[in-house]
């Protein structure tokens, strides 16, 4: 594929190419045409840390102050979650700016959790010179073959006359569709190269067309199934709160008295307390809605992707329904369940579709469906066991809610505190809960919430983390502090990593491995250091105090609340199981559940 | 179960976008069994036609990986006897001796091979023709004395008249 190649290149980029110096504009180099393409890209803020293979792109930075703004981080993985976090709290693209080699390796768990989580980032790398490529130069690393399968897409650019057009097509492709990270890979010679600058006013991507629309016979056979079904649940996942299908999806419920569930990423497509709302679906999440897709007749998916995390044992996953899968991707569609009706479209565009076809007519009441709802719910609401003179990480997470209004953007790390954030923490609206769900990376939160907290400079952000996520990338907060930061960060601090510990009391006979730090460094005395205010609460006496202190005290401060060890988080669904096997938290006075061993 | 499956794979012609292809397979622990690239009419496009063996389920997951790279523009299987296929084959087998040269003549003749270079005691011979029939015409050569041997990776298309077959593979409804 290589003769042909350069020809099919030199046709495609609709590029300037130099003219003689007449009148017209004057040449630029490629490290400012590559800053003119971000600010025509609407992109405000970029996360970065320079390096050698990036030094004309700082230069010219340096030039530019006041069109655009850079936050230096303290960790190139911080930059792209930092990124991700302005992305998901916006809509719009985050861009994140690395050096060549250990600058662009250390954006790679950024990338795969953007990846993971469909968020729409572009991801600048240097590169050494074209001419040192594939030599083992300093600081080399062959970043287009690294990132390939953690990218939607990826660009070495090795000519500065492609440079603009690349740019408009990552912008394009990290948004559109199903969003995702791309990352552009600049040698440090092509950024120094000029030529003419000229933004391509559209993008030619001939083989990539996105459906936006559903098929409309597809829709309209999925809402007649919702009309006459009376056993249905709508399951709601990340996709419509990326193409901001909250509000058509509270009509659409609404208007056919459908029962909601929204997934770990969904949280934030449905108000959370609404009498429609079962709760969050899955692993940890709540008996009704769990059972819900274990009974249901018709399920109906939208901007969901049956992660195993949703699903279970899928043998057993919604034996009874008929499923319609709502989602952007083909390739998600079929991929882990057998679906009847697939509708590939935008989440918020087939809900408007689905909106326009709804029959006129009064809800339909599904009155023995919600009266089992409703007994479920009744039953076996979301429980714990206060434990004598221990603050439960429960009960501090509705305090954080009434604290908050639940109006905060949440963040989270990865663990016990990320369940019991989605357990207990009411997202009433989308793009206010910024979490790791494909992925799972714990050391996500810090940096997404300083993301966020530069995009919503007047929102509380709050940052829900534990004592083991917190230490991958705390080194984030002396850039929330330099750059006088807005963020509340709850440390939920159980001396242990909590999550694997419950796995191990539970599956592994009690064989506790390395789950205990045995040394943590005193998160008060750190947060001074940093510059931040640090406070702790032990005690459930202390706890509102020191939580009303933290809240009311402006800039970056650190909550360290002390938890009950050996706390679990239920409801659970061992991984593997099918819905109805769901675990619930021990009655008052009954003794643990028996511990099984993993097959 | 694992059945033999032919895809061909319109991408724009880049650097890179083969590695990309390729990796789709690599990266979920499949084998790809031959792979053959070359441009197409338009050179801004290459074909790939590579051949692999997985399930139904895992043929549509791929399928449908291969249409959403970006650069990718179609994908089709071609499997079925809606598809022709061929596969190039050079051999040197040893001829020394009048005997052998007639029976290698002889063979040659017979499966429509053809003589493409000679020594005093080789010939190499070519043959194109379907991977099975290529199979046999080795163990017609095999008693010979095979001294080296080299197959292209198959190569599919669509029988005349049947150009759309194996578009519609795998089956999903819904999408537009």
């Amino acid at each position: 594929m290589s003769s042909a190649r350069a020809t099919a290149l030199s046709n495609n980029g609709n590029a300037p190419q130099s003219t003689p110096a007449q009148a017209g504009p004057e040449p630029m180099r490629g490290a400012r045409i590559l800053l003119e393409c971000l600010i025509e890209e609407g992109a405000d803020t970029i996360f970065g840390y320079p390096g050698g293979a990036v030094l004309h792109v700082y230069d010219e930075l340096a030039k530019m102050r006041g069109r655009i703004r850079h936050v230096l981080v303290r960790h190139e993985q911080g930059a792209v979650h930092a990124a991700e976090g302005y992305a998901r709290s916006t809509g719009r693209v985050g861009v994140a700016m690395v050096t060549s080699g250990p600058g662009a390796t250390n954006t790679v768990t950024g990338l795969a959790n953007a990846y993971m989580d469909s968020t729409p980032i572009v991801v600048i790398s240097g590169q050494v010179p074209t001419h040192l490529i594939g030599n083992d130069a300093f600081q080399e690393a062959d970043v287009v073959g690294i990132t390939r399968p953690c990218t939607k897409y990826n660009y070495l650019v090795r000519d500065v006359h492609e440079l603009a057009t690349i740019v408009k097509e990552a912008f394009y492709l990290a948004r559109s569709g199903r969003p995702g990270p791309v990352l552009i890979d600049l040698p440090k010679d092509v950024s120094a190269q000029s030529c003419v600058f000229s933004y391509p006013s559209k993008v030619d991507l001939p083989s990539y067309k996105p459906s936006l629309r559903g098929h409309p016979l597809q829709v309209r056979r999925a809402v007649e199934l919702m009309t006459k079904t009376q056993k249905a649940v709508l399951y709601v996942g990340g996709g419509v709160v990326a193409s901001d299908g909250a509000a058509e999806l509270l009509m659409l419920a609404e208007k056919l008295n459908l029962p909601v569930t929204p997934t770990l990423m969904g949280l934030g497509a449905f108000p959370s307390g609404h009498e429609l709302c079962l709760g969050m679906l899955g692993m940890h999440g709540t008996y009704a809605a769990n059972m819900a897709m274990a009974k249901a007749e018709l399920v109906v998916a939208i901007g969901a992707r049956f992660d195993d995390r949703v699903t279970g044992k899928l043998e057993e996953f919604a034996k009874y329904a008929t499923i319609v899968h709502v989602d952007v991707d083909p390739a998600s569609v079929n991929k882990n369940v057998k679906v009847d009706v697939p509708i590939v479209g935008d989440a918020k565009s087939v809900l408007e579709q689905m909106l326009e076809v709804v029959p006129d007519a009064p809800p339909p009441a599904r009155e023995s469906w919600w009266s089992t709802l409703r007994a479920w719910q009744r039953d076996y609401p979301l429980t714990y066991r206060s434990r004598e003179g221990v603050i439960m990480p429960q009960a501090l997470m509705r305090m954080l809610a009434e604290i908050t209004r639940g109006e905060a953007i949440c963040a989270t790390d990865v663990g016990q505190h990320q369940m019991w954030a989605a357990q207990y923490y009411p997202v009433r609206h989308g793009r206010s809960w910024l979490t790791s769900g494909g992925l799972g990376t714990m050391g996500y939160g810090l940096p997404a919430a300083m993301g966020a907290a530069f995009a919503h400079p007047r929102r509380t952000v709050l940052l829900v983390t534990g004592d083991g996520s917190f230490q991958m990338t705390l080194q984030e907060l002396a850039t929330c502090v330099a750059e006088n930061l807005d963020v509340k960060v709850v440390i939920m601090n159980n001396g242990c990593l909590g999550m694997v510990r419950q796995w191990q009391e539970l599956f592994y006979s009690r064989r506790y491995s390395e789950v205990g730090m045995r040394y943590f460094p005193d998160f008060v005395k750190l947060a001074e250091a940093y510059g931040a205010k640090g406070l702790r609460a032990t005690k459930p006496e202390e706890l509102r105090a020191v939580l009303e202190e933290g809240f009311a005290t402006p800039g970056v401060v650190v909550m360290d609340v002390i938890v009950s060890e050996e706390e679990n988080v239920y409801p659970m669904i061992p991984a593997g199981a099918a819905h109805y096997e769901i675990v619930m938290a021990p009655e008052e006075g009954a003794a643990a559940p028996e511990p099984r061993e993993l097959a | 179960m694992k059945q033999r499956h032919v895809l061909s794979v319109l991408v724009e012609n880049r650097f890179g976008e083969l590695a990309r292809v390729v990796g789709l397979f690599s990266g979920r622990g499949f084998n790809i069994d031959s792979l053959a690239v070359n441009v197409t009419l338009d050179p801004a496009f290459s074909k790939i036609v590579l051949t692999t063996r997985g399930s139904d389920a895992f043929i549509e997951q791929i399928v449908k990986q291969l249409r959403k790279l970006i650069r990718v523009k179609k994908v089709v299987e071609l499997s079925d006897d809606r598809a022709i296929e061929r596969e190039l084959c050079i051999v040197t087998v040893q001829a020394a001796g009048p005997s052998a040269r007639q029976e290698v003549e002889r063979l040659v003749t017979l499966t429509g091979a053809r003589v493409i270079a000679f020594a005093p005691a080789a010939f190499t011979v070519e043959a194109s023709a379907t991977s099975q029939e290529i199979d046999r015409f080795l163990e017609l050569l095999r008693p010979l004395g095979i001294r080296d041997m080299v197959r292209s990776a198959p190569i599919a298309i669509a029988r005349p008249g049947l150009e759309t077959a194996g578009e519609s593979v795998p089956p999903l409804g819904g999408v537009a």
